[in-house]
This record gives C-alpha cells, sequence and structure tokens, in this order.
C-alpha cells in the first residue's frame, strides 16, 4: 500500500467532515424558538447570562460567520459551556468517554469471540443442523431490541440469581487511580485483582447485550468468506498436498475469510456507538451515551452537538481505518 | 436499421418471467411464506385494532394495577397479558401500538425509497456534476451513525410521529440511492437502453420507464430489509422517551414504562418487546426468503 493512496484517501476525508460539520451546525437551526431562552427555560438566568451564553454560542452573528466560529471551535475543542453542569462541554465529555470506550471495546471483542468460531463452523458443517441453528440464531440477533433484550438479561442474572449489578459501573468499595481510565484495565494494571474482577461483573450484561446484534452480523460475513475461501484454488491445492484439514483451516483458510470480518468489524464499531445511548440507558452506565440522553431532556444543546460530530467524527474515521486495515490484510485490493 | 431489443420488462410477460419463477421459489420456502403469513396478520391486525383489541388501550382502572397474566394467579383471561401500572390491558395496547410501528415502518421505507429511487437513477444515468452533488450528500449522511443522527434530530424537532418520520426519512434515503444508483450504472450501457436513447426517448422516459422496472427487485428486497430496521429505531427512539408520546400506545415506550416493576410485573415489559422481536424476526426472515427468490445474486 502506498503512502500518497493513504495521503489521497484522507484527503478525501476533509469533504465529508466538512460536510458533517455543516449538518451539526445545521440541526442547530431546525429548534424551534431561541435555542438561548429553549436551554435556560427553568433555570432562573439573569438577562447576561442569557445574552453572554448567546455570544458563546455565537448567534448574535450572522450565519456564516456563526459557521466558521463552530468550526473553529470544533477544531480547538471549544465547544462552549454545559450550562446544566456549569463546567465546560469538552471537560463534561472527556469525563464520560473512558466508560463508553470500555464498553465499546468489551462489546467488541465479545462479538468476535461469538462470531469467529460460529462462523467458521456454520461455513466447514455447511448445510448442518449447527448452520441451520446458527443461521436462526443470526436471525434472532440482528432482529432483537437491544433495550428489550437488557432488561431480561436482568431478571435471571441480577435479580433471581443477584450474581450481576443491576446498573452503574463500580462499587463504592473499589478506588483505583487511572492510568488509562478504562476501570478493568486500570485495575489490573495496578494489580488490585478484586476490583478488575467487579468492574468485570458491572461490564458484563450491558457489553454482552451491546454485543449480540453485532455478533450476528459478524458471524454472517465470517460464514460467508469462509464459505468462499473454503472454496479457493490454494484451500483445495493445500489438501492435495496432504496437509492435515485442521492446518489447512487454521493456517491457510481462516487467514484470508478474516479480512472481510475485521473490516466489517471496524464499520460495525459505529453502529456499537449508537447502541451505547440505549444500552447505557438501561444499565446506568456512566458513559457519553446516557450523557446525551440526559442532556436531551434538560435541553443542554450545546453538548449534544458537541458529542453528536465527536460520534460523526469517530464513525468517519472507523470506516477510513476499516478501508485501510482491509487494503492491509488483502492485497490484492487497492485503495 | 436492426429492430430494437424488447427491454425485460416487455419479455416479463412470458409464463417463464424471472417474476414469476422468483414468486414460485418464494412460495415453495415455508419458513418465509409463514413469517410473510405472520406479517401480515400482524398488518391486519393493526388496521383492525379497534375491532381486535379487547379494550380501550388507554382506559385506565387502578383496580387491575399490575394484574398478571391470564394464567398466572390474580389473572383474568378477559386481561390476556395482564396489565400496567395504569391498569391498562397489555394486549390491546400492544394491539394499537402495531399501528405505530407499522405506520412508521411503512411511511420512512416508502418516502425513502421514492426519494432514493429518483436520486440514484439521476446519479447513475445522468453522472457528471449531478453524480458528485448527490454521492457527496450521501458520503456525508453515511458519516453519522444512524440511531444517534435520528436522536440528535428528534432532540431538536422534538417528539411526535411526524418528526420521527422525517427524522428517519432524512438518513434513510441514502440506502436505496446507493443501490438505485448502482444498478443503473450497470444498466445505462445495456442495448435496451442505447436503444431507446437511439430512437430519441427523453431521459425521464428512459429513467423511469426503461430502466427503473428492471432494477426493481433489489430495491424491494432491501426496502424490506431496511422496514425491520426502521421498526427497531422507532421502538428504540420511542423507549429513550423521544418518539410517540404517552398516552398513545408504541411498543417501545411500553417497554420503558414497564422497565421500573421489573422486580414485581415481569410481563409489562416483556410483552411488548416480544410483540417486537416477533414482527421484526418475520420481517426479516421474509425478506431473506425474498432476496433468494428475487435477487439470488447475493446469496451466501
Amino acid at each position: 500500500m502506498k503512502a500518497s493512496a493513504v495521503a489521497y484517501r484522507l484527503l478525501q476525508l476533509v469533504p465529508v467532515l466538512l460536510g458533517v460539520s455543516v449538518i451539526v451546525f445545521l440541526m442547530m437551526w431546525l429548534t424551534p424558538g431561541d435555542p438561548v431562552e429553549v436551554m435556560l427555560a427553568g433555570q432562573q438566568a439573569t438577562a447576561e447570562q442569557a445574552a453572554s451564553l448567546r455570544h458563546d454560542m455565537g448567534l448574535d452573528q450572522p450565519p456564516l460567520q456563526r459557521f466558521a466560529v463552530f468550526l473553529g471551535n470544533a477544531l480547538t475543542g471549544n465547544f462552549g459551556l454545559s450550562f446544566f453542569h456549569r463546567r465546560p462541554v469538552a471537560d463534561v465529555i472527556a469525563e464520560r468517554l473512558p466508560a463508553t470506550i470500555e464498553l465499546t471495546l468489551a462489546a467488541l471483542v465479545i462479538a468476535l469471540l461469538i462470531a469467529i468460531p460460529l462462523g467458521v463452523v456454520a461455513a466447514v458443517k455447511r448445510g448442518s443442523l449447527f448452520d441451520r441453528l446458527a443461521t436462526v440464531g443470526s436471525l434472532f440477533g440482528v432482529s432483537l431490541p437491544g433495550f428489550w433484550f437488557g432488561i431480561l438479561l436482568l431478571i435471571p442474572f441480577s435479580v433471581n440469581l443477584k450474581l450481576l449489578p443491576v446498573s452503574g459501573r463500580s462499587s463504592l468499595s473499589c478506588e483505583v487511580a487511572p492510568i488509562t481510565h478504562l476501570l478493568v484495565l486500570d485495575s489490573l494494571l495496578r494489580g488490585q485483582l478484586a476490583c478488575a474482577g467487579e468492574a468485570l461483573r458491572f461490564l458484563t450484561l450491558p457489553a454482552i447485550t451491546l454485543a449480540l446484534p453485532t455478533a450476528a452480523v459478524l458471524m454472517r460475513v465470517m460464514r460467508a468468506s469462509m464459505l468462499e475461501v473454503l472454496r479457493s484454488d490454494y484451500v483445495a491445492f493445500a489438501e492435495a498436498k496432504g496437509l492435515s484439514p485442521r492446518r489447512v483451516l487454521l493456517r491457510h483458510a481462516l487467514k484470508n475469510a478474516l479480512a472481510p470480518t475485521v473490516t466489517v468489524a471496524a464499520i460495525e464499531t459505529g453502529s456499537l456507538l449508537g447502541g451505547n445511548m440505549v444500552v447505557e440507558t438501561v444499565f446506568g452506565w456512566p458513559g457519553l451515551g446516557r450523557l446525551v440522553v440526559e442532556s436531551i431532556f434538560v435541553r443542554n444543546y450545546p453538548l449534544v452537538q458537541a458529542a453528536v460530530l465527536l460520534y460523526a467524527v469517530t464513525y468517519v474515521l472507523l470506516n477510513f481505518a476499516a478501508d485501510i486495515l482491509y487494503t492491509r490484510l488483502n492485497p490484492k485490493v487497492e485503495l | 436499421m436492426s429492430a430494437i431489443p424488447a427491454s425485460p420488462a416487455l419479455r416479463a410477460a412470458g409464463p417463464a418471467s424471472p417474476g414469476r419463477l422468483g414468486l414460485q421459489t418464494f412460495l415453495a420456502n415455508r419458513m418465509s411464506l409463514a413469517s410473510a403469513v405472520i406479517v401480515l396478520l400482524i398488518l391486519a391486525a393493526a388496521v383492525a385494532a379497534p375491532l381486535v383489541a379487547p379494550h380501550d388501550p388507554n382506559e385506565t382502572d387502578l383496580l387491575r394495577r399490575l394484574q398478571p397474566p391470564a394464567w398466572l394467579e390474580g389473572g383474568e383471561w378477559s386481561y390476556l397479558f395482564g396489565c400496567d401500572a395504569l391498569g391498562r390491558d397489555i394486549l390491546s395496547r400492544i394491539v394499537f401500538g402495531a399501528r405505530v410501528s407499522i405506520f412508521i415502518g411503512v411511511a420512512v421505507v416508502a418516502l425513502a425509497t421514492a426519494i432514493g429511487i429518483a436520486l440514484g437513477l439521476a446519479a447513475g444515468y445522468l453522472r457528471g456534476w449531478t453524480d458528485i452533488a448527490i454521492s457527496r450528500v450521501v458520503d456525508v449522511l453515511l458519516g453519522f451513525p444512524y440511531l444517534i443522527f435520528a436522536i440528535a434530530l428528534m432532540a431538536m424537532m422534538g417528539p411526535g410521529l411526524q418528526n420521527i418520520v422525517l427524522a428517519l426519512v432524512y438518513k434513510e434515503w441514502v440506502i436505496p440511492c446507493r443501490v438505485v444508483r448502482g444498478e443503473t450504472l450497470a444498466m445505462r450501457q445495456t442495448e435496451f437502453v442505447e436503444a431507446a436513447r437511439a430512437v430519441g426517448a427523453t431521459r425521464g422516459r428512459i429513467m423511469f420507464g426503461e430502466i427503473l422496472p428492471n432494477i426493481l427487485s433489489p430495491v424491494i428486497v432491501v426496502a424490506t430489509i431496511r422496514m425491520a430496521h426502521v421498526i427497531i429505531l422507532e421502538a428504540s427512539l420511542s423507549f429513550l422517551g423521544l418518539g410517540v408520546q404517552p398516552p398513545t400506545a408504541s411498543w417501545g415506550s411500553m417497554v420503558a414504562d414497564g422497565r421500573a416493576f421489573i422486580l414485581d410485573a415481569w410481563w409489562v415489559s416483556t410483552f411488548p418487546g416480544l410483540a417486537i422481536l416477533v414482527l421484526v424476526l418475520a420481517i426479516n426472515v421474509a425478506s431473506q426468503g425474498l432476496r433468494d427468490a428475487f435477487d439470488p445474486k447475493i446469496n451466501d
């Protein structure tokens, strides 16, 4: 893969990111009425505070200038003040982001752990009972409303067996000095194994709920790409050479069949970001998704705007990473 | 001058047309057929909700607060799935809730498909600046995770049935548009399109009269797959309190209402969620059958 091709692809992201910022900016325009009045309703703000907020949000300037201010602020990470929290929006987001990253990564790992082995076995045993069950399972996975499934999981595991907590991210008894701000990882790095176990207990149900629809999609991709690889000449050649079926499968077929799955996994991480809002709400997970939903109800628009922009930029970059990853794993494809 | 080749749409009238073969394949697939029947039954129940529902969905009766389903102790057969926290009949609310889910599913997919077809045909057939402009807008909208985009729009526009449809259509049209554009690009070089161009057919006539009838199969298949997705999105928005507002029954908000009582009254959340699962699963299985029958290129 040539560096110039990557640079060209990166350059193509610029108009997309600019377009994304325009849409996020325009969303504010859809808000009926004066956004400042709507935001300050019931907060007993003075006229000066309202004027200051209007100035901070650039509402006292013409539209193009407002967009320029918005873009400049976005590039420097200045999204104004979260009136509800009485702190800068960027600080509030930074505080909640690690919980969302931890949940997303855990869901991604679970999804891959489910999808890869099931997809491989379903492809190898094509047409068998296992294959049919896996196909039905994947259809269930994509049809499950995550918010409902999460609530259902709470009944046996949290209410009846009391194995896993109902909500939250950690118990008060565990205090771990942050390194990465990912609780499980930090607890392990600090050697606090009990706290790592405790953090994992909190993480399990939300991560499984978030992972299942993605696992269903990835399993289908894995099965399809494995079927294609198993039909290829080099697999037939490896078998003809007398290599054991296990070696053919693990050393030759799996490696090549993984490329599309890993690529789709990178893209699906974007869907996990969306799913976070629902799952974090169900499990009271203190992440960015729940913060956005809470902010909507208190009309904390600068925070919603900043978070949506952050999600969109992450999503665009994930798609870019998926492209690069695909070309790295599959040298036949050029950018 | 050589004879103008007949378009596949004209040939479709024959006995072994792809459409008829596809229909036969679909009808032979028992799983898909059964799923299609389930979808039709739910649709019929939604349309005839006032006749089918045993009670008024908004009628409260605090004496029946959190009454269990009929087969549990304290249940009554006239309240099959029990009652919610306000003593409303859950089954009746599920039947009326189907109206919301199906209306939004159909309205969003129909509007998005219409927009997607028009813009996809224009981009794929006219090419040039039209294609560049439409494709860039598509790229930008694809830059947003779907649910986050819809949540942000609902936050700005406020809740309500019409706003949900709008919030979902704003991004949904991108998917049929991409499919139509791709198919149109492949079609624009075919003999019958060249022939229509040679006899002086207008651009509109070629796009809507010649190309569109021949690319409808994948568009319909994609539309059915997307309907399942849209129904889950609507339920998610309603669950978060950003969708249909009370007292209108919506499956997503019913699940949310029952969350607080999950310890003592599991049925309040369970049955509406099950209704979403059954409808979405049936649409997904039926659409897979449709895809196998009408668009076999993407099998396996």
